[in-house]
């Protein structure tokens, strides 16, 4: 287990207060200027060097990410933008943070604007965390009274200035170049990548979006140094990790641990064990519901890390784990994120828009027992459709899922579903109809 | 994609009221100058408070109006996120998580509760027009399931029975307390804290 002195999070259940003198007392703000007088080159090769990789879901190096800000401000200014749509069922950190140690975060805001050179930066929450905006609008209202924002903030000689904006209930805004169209006041519906943002995002300038725990462990690494953050967890997956364990475990909870850390661990110590016991286990789901489910047999040896769950054909994701017991329907459960994803499609792109509401209609018959046999091949089929051939991520997060059932619980679904199907040939099949014609239909 | 359509019922005008036009007015300075579109979901969400939790048609075109901006743009973000009501809903609006981890924890009596007090089906108003319902997706509080939203806040570690109570005060005309209905902090494990000991007992 991690020791508690290496833990960045010290407040993550609000035993202290998330006011700025109780935020001191745990070392925020201590010498900002100190950091920033380093220079940026120093802050971005320190962010390098401690590996850190981004805690949205991706995992993309976020000293990287920094570098490829332009060096030089040209006519268009430059934006810091700070993702907290956080939406992905199983997730719930970003959350915590906000409400709890938003110090960090914001001073993680203007060391981030430095180092990308930002005179401006925009936090976009989901609307539905509306009472822990108004938190962190409380803790920036009380950074701006101390001088720690605004112009000189913190004494380090930048101007910066921290604006919230709230979403309104559109998981896709959670995907970078469609949060920037909502801040613009449009639909949240991703944008083609090349450009990236880092060139040309919000109002066509310079944008570096990072997530809410990113850019809150910042500051701690800068003042630890990065040697301190890259000697936890493993190479390339260094440092601390929230994780929220939710689902059938006896104790469900969020607790920041070392990367590539057992996942037995996690559930046996911190969250109190599976209810009914670890043989009552069927899967996990390890990164929140885009990622595909790993079976029991899997999770007695899994390292929860961005590597060591590719390995297992899943990923880290935003490392919300939710725990599914045998006590559950695994295809239920699965059609139920189906449900997810189709109804948060943004209904850009052809696949995913109508591929959803297939992989949905055709895991609802499952669940049920409705189907034929060679509908199940034909899942695999659909999912690989929408796969890849998207604008954007959310085609690969909505079929992942339902991938990963098909390739480990294909029997379960198999022996439910085995009806003949030249006999249901006859039957109306809900998938060859137009969605479109269902929806007036029940409208 | 939701499927989403406005009320048939709707008002003839709408105007912002001095409260909503301050608020409207701090919203649209924190945008660059000639970028006062990016106000249009604050402001949406401004008309929905004003409005008793609604937004007709009639404010879009004010807020377009407000904002030098085509009908058709704010009529086009109006319907395309779900946190945007286009009918009229309950002063109280309970949303109740059904989303996987909510669902293994059984939110499905979190719903049955609802049908038995509020209504029968979802987004219709309660008997006496102050409450109303509906299934959402993950309202992100996974570890705290099954959870539901009324209004703007949180309701956690519930069961059919704290459901039932907790409604049976709302339709009293009380708020009842937000947060976990087990008694535990926030999203600390319950009764099996280890980290972080020595400030908890501080």
């Amino acid at each position: 287990m991690l020791k508690d002195q290496d833990r960045i999070f010290q407040n993550l259940y609000n035993d202290k207060g998330s006011d700025v003198s109780s935020s001191q007392e745990r070392g925020d703000w201590l010498n900002t200027k100190e950091i920033t007088d380093k220079g940026r080159e120093w802050i971005i090769n320190e962010i390098k060097d401690s590996q850190l990789r981004g805690r949205g879901g991706a995992g993309f190096p976020t000293g990287l990410k920094w570098s490829f800000a332009p060096k030089e401000v040209g006519s268009r200014p430059h934006y810091l933008v700070i993702n907290g749509d956080e939406s992905e069922p199983g997730t719930c950190k970003d959350r915590d943070i906000l409400r709890f140690e938003p110090h960090k975060l914001i001073e993680g805001c203007l060391i981030a604007s430095y180092a990308v050179q930002a005179h401006v930066c925009y936090i976009y929450i989901r609307g539905e965390y509306f009472v822990d905006g108004q938190k962190l609008q409380a803790a920036i209202d009380e950074a701006y009274e101390k001088k720690l924002l605004g112009k000189n903030a913190a004494g380090t000689g930048w101007d910066l200035d921290i604006y919230i904006h709230y979403g309104a209930g559109a998981y896709i805004c959670g995907e970078e170049t469609a949060l920037l169209e909502s801040l613009e006041g449009k639909k949240g519906q991703p944008r083609l990548k090349p450009p990236f943002p880092a060139l040309i995002g919000l109002y066509g300038c310079p944008t570096i979006i990072n997530n809410v725990e990113t850019i809150a462990v910042v500051p701690t690494i800068l003042r630890r140094g990065a040697k301190w953050f890259a000697s936890l967890g493993r190479e390339k997956n260094t440092g601390t990790k929230i994780f929220c364990i939710s689902g059938n475990v006896n104790n469900p909870c969020n607790v920041e641990e070392e990367m590539s850390i057992p996942l037995k661990e996690l559930i046996e110590v911190h969250a109190g064990g599976v209810i009914g016991g670890w043989e009552n286990l069927q899967a996990v789901i390890p990164g929140g519901s885009s990622m595909p489910l790993i079976p029991k047999e899997r999770c007695e040896t899994l390292k929860m890390d961005f590597d060591a769950c590719v390995e297992e054909k899943s990923g880290l994701g935003t490392a919300g784990i939710v725990v599914i017991n045998k006590d559950q329907d695994i295809i239920k459960c699965m059609a139920r994120i189906a449900r997810f994803y189709k109804h948060e499609s943004c209904g850009q792109c052809t696949p995913c828009r109508e591929g959803s509401g297939w992989m949905w209609r055709m895991l609802e018959r499952m669940a049920k027992g409705d189907a034929t046999k060679d509908e199940v091949d034909m899942l695999g089929d659909v999912t690989n459709q929408i796969a890849g051939h998207t604008i954007c991520a959310f085609g690969e997060g909505s079929s992942w899922p339902v991938q990963g059932l098909l390739r480990h619980f294909k029997k379960e679904i198999e022996k439910r579903n085995n009806l003949d199907p030249i006999v249901q040939k006859k039957n109306n099949i809900p998938y060859l109809v137009d969605q479109h014609l269902l929806d007036k239909k029940n409208a | 994609m939701s499927l989403r359509r406005p009320a048939k019922d709707q008002p003839e005008s709408f105007e912002f009221n001095a409260s909503s036009l301050d608020a409207a007015k701090v919203i649209v300075a924190k945008y660059p100058e000639g970028k006062q579109q990016s106000a249009v979901m604050a402001l949406l969400y401004i008309a929905q408070k004003q409005n008793n939790n609604w937004i007709p048609l009639a404010a879009m075109k004010y807020i377009a109006k407000f904002l030098d901006m085509p009908y058709i743009k704010v009529y086009e973000v109006a319907t395309f996120y779900t946190m945007y009501n286009l009918a009229p809903v309950g002063k109280y609006f309970v949303q109740v998580c059904t989303t996987t981890p909510c669902m293994i924890r059984g939110a499905n009596k979190l719903v049955e509760a609802c049908k038995e007090k509020i209504s029968e089906n979802e987004c219709e108003l309660s008997n006496d027009k102050s409450c109303s319902w509906m299934e959402v997706e993950c309202l992100g509080a996974c570890v705290n399931a099954p959870m539901m939203q009324i209004n703007d806040d949180y309701y956690e570690d519930l069961d059919k029975q704290k459901t039932l109570d907790i409604l049976d005060k709302i339709l009293n005309g009380e708020t009842p307390k937000p947060g976990s209905y087990r008694g535990r902090v926030n999203n600390e494990p319950e009764n099996n804290r280890k980290t972080l000991m020595d400030l908890k007992n501080a």
